[in-house]
């Protein structure tokens, strides 16, 4: 290996420290007009009247559009098209666009938008899940699996009731996981525009431009043919922009009507108000064990607040119960998830999709199970790890594992025998284990297409082009397919050229989301390469009398194995095979291999590999005042391999980064304005200085190791990082704190304020704990049976049109 | 409105412009000068993104107003680059890992810049407190630690 494996600068690092990166908002187009959205001011109303008469008339305005022009609804997942780009008729949260004023510059369109008059009739306001179960009505949606349920699910795969009765111990617990937000520095932006052919090209800040394209297409009625999507690099992304926006369809329809550039960027406030972040989940967790610490079988229920809009809560909903088997073995398992409307801003992907919430809850409601058991937590967890080549009881088929070397380095490193529950009354440590996808299995629409097509150029000169539709957020993905195909070329990553992201110009790529890039772009990068290589490989061959199985691609050259002093330079080979072959050009694609799982909601968590991390979490805590500080935290991420281990430990050390702002401070919660005023839910601190994040002074020493057992299934063996290890060290900080001071926070953020309540708890008499005491009652459909692998299932449901299936048919319309 | 006009010097030139008086120094680069190096995270101080050099001392540009930048001079990204060739800076960020999405590092180069400006061989904790109000949601800053260590030493050489 040349290129694989060795840490080096990425290939558009130039680019970024010079400032010359072009995000959206960085484009400056002749002609250019400037978007502002009037948003909604009330949680909940019927849209009686919208006058648009004085802001249409006020200088510099050029155009005033309302839901009137969006007659199509749209919305990322094909079971909740349920957006639209300007509310027609209804407002479902403070924050709900409404109308759009296009003017000469930002000034001119935000006094515009004072002007325009609109008439609400207040609803009922659902301002959480208790709300949306007790009142059926009004719906907040008119589709969904009853009243202001979005979607109910319930799954079980063999009996969890006899896995219960025949364990030693049964463990019973409630947590609370709060949402929170993406926070990407850069806020969203797009620009519209006509190409001079009269297509539409939209420059956007999404981490999904096939989908954004696909969503287009639909709600402004046009071929997909006349509509370029470029994604713009996006300054920080973390699921935030993967759904299609409201901004990206009303700058569209302006720049046609208007036959003019249309700029939109978001206020930071809006960018609170779009969301799409993590969902608030009350859980609730039964595991049966035996005294050895052996699963005999689990049980999670979660109830998820999903905000006005469906975005990908279908998905996100089934992730909560999704992978609990994947990291331990867990023989029988049962599922039940409750997603509601409320009048909050939607709901979506955060990095880790619906995986944290549970994955805090189960390794907590672990710590409690070794301390019952009295088995150290490590021993535990080593105990029960997953087989590597396994189906899980929820059919989900699990590749290489390197978990059990994860828990064992992070112990050896941290020092954890001398440590866990030895350390002084205020210091402890706590561990925690977790895993994640290597992209989706599926796609989000129903298709047997590639997942990731890669095409490569290569010319007289030498020079290589490699385009993919994958979108770089700031992860990486330009440099892992650069990476790639300068691996197997025997050329240097800086000798191509990536153009990627641009729906006009690059294969599809569904984007960047579920960990999937590295994999499935990697592998299509992979063969598009090995293509190429053989051509020049018969070219040479030809030319130098030699068997091609004696060629060697490396450093720029192609050279013959047993005497490499023979032989021709890139572009040389590159010039034989052109005159061989005529215009050169190879491609490559990948698609996930079929899902084990034939039962409904079965595509939710098939993978075709999956990462695994283990982490230690040191906090000091002080008793008098609940103040938690965290010096250090070790975690070791199971890879496959490192293709640039630059980036990876960059992943690795940003997901602990992430993590700890969602295990201490980060907290997107909502507020009711006084009646007398207005009544409205809002946001209750849609800013960077009040929603609290971590800063450098926050951060403790992260020490990383990386585990490589190459995976098959990825590209040189690479499994992905990018999510995965945020997961462990949420419940290992709630772990250690408990190692600390003996109480068990049992959600998060895990606040001072909280810690002091424990305390408080404690001196009482009272439980040692903070969190949730109770779930509530859901009138859950009839499981859905589905016999486990074990138990002579074949991955089908074994009961048919049973009452969850009746209802989960109901769809948007 | 009637715009306004100053004369000051931008990395290193004499430079003129004019703009409508309301805007910031941020808009007036950005959206004036065509330098669209120095980003947006907040509009309001919050994030460190829109840091620019006044003088030599880190500012947030978006809480300075263009018309006061009358004689001032303003580097920015764009102006570290020297002869060509990046700025030590620069090209440990790009080694280390320091960029990942790098919306926010133009506001940590500028601000580490005058932090070595000022302290040649400034320890952890003084990089630590002299970047604590640039926010990063990618790296998690420690490569950005090791990035600014690693410019002192090249410096040296």
């Amino acid at each position: 290996m040349n290129t694989i494996g060795k840490p080096r600068r990425r290939v558009d690092a130039r680019a970024k420290v010079t400032g010359q990166t072009k995000f959206a908002d960085d484009l400056m187009l002749p002609r250019m007009l400037h978007c502002k959205l009037l948003r909604s001011s009330v949680p909940h109303a019927r849209v009686v009247r919208i006058d648009t008469t004085r802001a249409a008339k006020h200088p510099g305005v050029h155009l005033v559009l309302t839901g009137e022009d969006f007659p199509i609804s749209y919305g990322i997942l094909p079971v909740s098209q349920d957006e639209h780009a300007l509310a027609r008729g209804r407002v479902r949260f403070v924050g709900d666009p409404v109308a759009a004023v296009i003017a000469r510059d930002e000034l001119t369109a935000f006094e515009a938008l004072d002007l325009i008059d609109v008439d609400y009739e207040p609803l009922r306001t659902f301002a959480g899940p208790e709300d949306s179960l007790a009142h059926d009505e009004p719906r907040i949606h008119d589709y969904g699996d009853r009243g202001n349920i979005h979607k109910l699910v319930s799954l079980s795969f063999g009996d969890t009731d006899r896995a219960f009765a025949d364990a030693d111990r049964v463990f019973e617990d409630t947590f609370f996981y709060q949402g929170n937000t993406h926070l990407p520095i850069e806020q969203h932006a797009a620009v519209a525009a006509r190409d001079p052919d009269g297509k539409l090209v939209l420059w956007s800040s999404t981490q999904t431009p096939h989908y954004v394209h696909r969503a287009l297409a639909k709600a402004l009625e046009m071929p997909a043919a006349h509509i370029r999507v470029i994604a713009t690099p996006n300054g920080g992304g973390f699921g935030g922009k993967s759904d299609p926006f409201n901004h990206e369809i009303v700058v569209c329809r302006a720049a046609l009507l208007l036959d003019r550039p249309v700029k939109i960027c978001l206020t930071r406030e809006e960018v609170f108000y779009c969301h799409r972040g993590r969902h608030p989940v009350l859980m609730e967790m039964k595991t049966g064990v035996k005294n050895d610490g052996t699963i005999t079988g689990m049980r999670v229920r979660t109830l998820l607040d999903g905000g006005a809009y469906g975005s990908y809560g279908v998905a996100s909903t089934f992730y909560t119960g999704a992978l609990q088997t994947v990291t331990y073995h867990i023989p029988t398992y049962e599922f039940q998830g409750c997603r509601v409307f409320t009048n909050k801003p939607p709901c979506g992907p955060k990095r880790g999709h619906g995986t944290p919430q549970t994955r805090f809850g189960q390794e907590i409601q672990l710590d409690k199970i070794a301390e019952g058991l009295k088995l150290d937590p490590a021993d535990l967890r080593l105990r029960i790890v997953e087989q590597p080549d396994t189906l899980t009881a929820n059919y989900l088929r699990v590749g290489t594992i390197g978990l059990s070397e994860c828990i064992r380095r992070v112990v050896r490193a941290s020092n954890w025998a001398a440590k866990f529950r030895r350390l002084p009354t205020g210091r402890g440590v706590g561990l925690a284990c977790s895993s994640y996808l290597s992209g989706a299995g599926l796609p989000i629409y129903w298709n047997d297409m590639p997942h990731s097509g890669v095409q490569l150029k290569l010319d007289r000169s030498g020079g290589v082009t490699a385009f993919c539709g994958a979108t770089e957020i700031g992860q990486g993905s330009d440099d892992v397919l650069v990476g790639c195909v300068a691996e197997v070329l025997g050329i240097d990553p800086l000798d191509i050229r990536a153009v990627t992201g641009d729906t006009d110009l690059t294969p599809v790529d569904l984007g960047s989301y579920s960990s999937r890039v590295t994999l499935m772009m990697g592998n299509a990068a992979i063969q598009a390469a090995e293509r190429a290589r053989d051509l020049l490989a018969d070219a040479v061959s030809k030319k130098l009398s030699l068997p091609k199985d004696r060629l060697v691609f490396a450093d720029r050259r192609v050279f013959d194995t047993e005497n490499p002093s023979t032989g021709v330079s890139f572009a040389e080979a590159v010039q034989a095979a052109e005159a061989m072959f005529g215009t050169l050009g190879t491609t490559g694609s990948y698609t996930p291999p079929k899902s084990a799982a034939k039962f409904k909601g079965g595509g939710v968590g098939p993978s075709p590999t999956y990462s695994y991390s283990a982490a230690v979490v040191e906090v000091e805590v002080d008793p008098s005042t609940g103040w938690i500080h965290v010096p250090r935290v070790w975690i070791a991420h199971d890879i496959g391999r490192a293709l640039n281990p630059t980036l990876v430990r960059g992943q690795v050390e940003g997901s602990v980064y992430m993590a700890l702002g969602e295990a201490l401070m980060e907290e997107q919660t909502f507020r009711r304005i006084r009646p007398h005023l207005s009544a409205a839910l809002v946001h209750k601190f849609p800013s960077m200085l009040e929603y609290k994040s971590p800063t450098t002074n926050d951060m403790p020493e992260v020490f990383t190791e990386l585990v490589e057992h190459p995976d098959p299934r990825g590209p040189f063996g690479a499994k992905e990082v990018g999510q995965g290890p945020l997961l462990p060290v949420m419940p290992a900080v709630a772990n250690a704190v408990y190692d600390a001071i003996g109480v068990r926070i049992d959600e998060v953020p895990i606040t001072p304020e909280k810690i002091a309540k424990a305390l408080d708890a404690k001196a009482a008499g009272k439980p040692a704990r903070y969190g949730p005491s109770s779930f509530p009652h859901i009138d859950w459909p009839e499981p859905m049976q589905v016999p486990p692998p074990w138990e002579g299932g074949d991955g089908k449901a074994k009961v048919k049109s049973t009452k969850a299936e009746v209802r989960s048919t109901v769809v948007a319309s | 409105m009637k715009n306004t006009h100053i004369a000051l010097t931008v990395n290193g030139e004499p430079t003129e412009v004019a703009f409508a008086a309301y805007k910031t120094l941020l808009e007036v680069l950005r959206e004036d000068l065509n330098l669209c190096g120095t980003k947006h995270g907040c509009e309001l101080g919050e994030c460190g993104a829109c840091a620019v050099l006044l003088d030599g001392r880190p500012v947030l540009s978006c809480l300075v107003l263009g018309v006061d930048c009358d004689g001032v001079s303003v580097t920015t990204v764009e102006g570290l680059v020297a002869d060509g060739r990046l700025h030590p800076l620069q090209d440990t960020f790009a080694d280390l890992g320091a960029a990942q999405c790098g919306y926010c590092t133009p506001g940590f180069l500028v601000t580490a810049k005058a932090l070595l400006d000022e302290h040649p061989n400034p320890t952890r904790e003084q990089i630590r407190d002299a970047l604590s109000g640039n926010l990063c949601r990618c790296t998690g800053y420690q490569q950005i630690f090791e990035a600014v260590e690693a410019a002192i030493v090249a410096g040296r050489r």
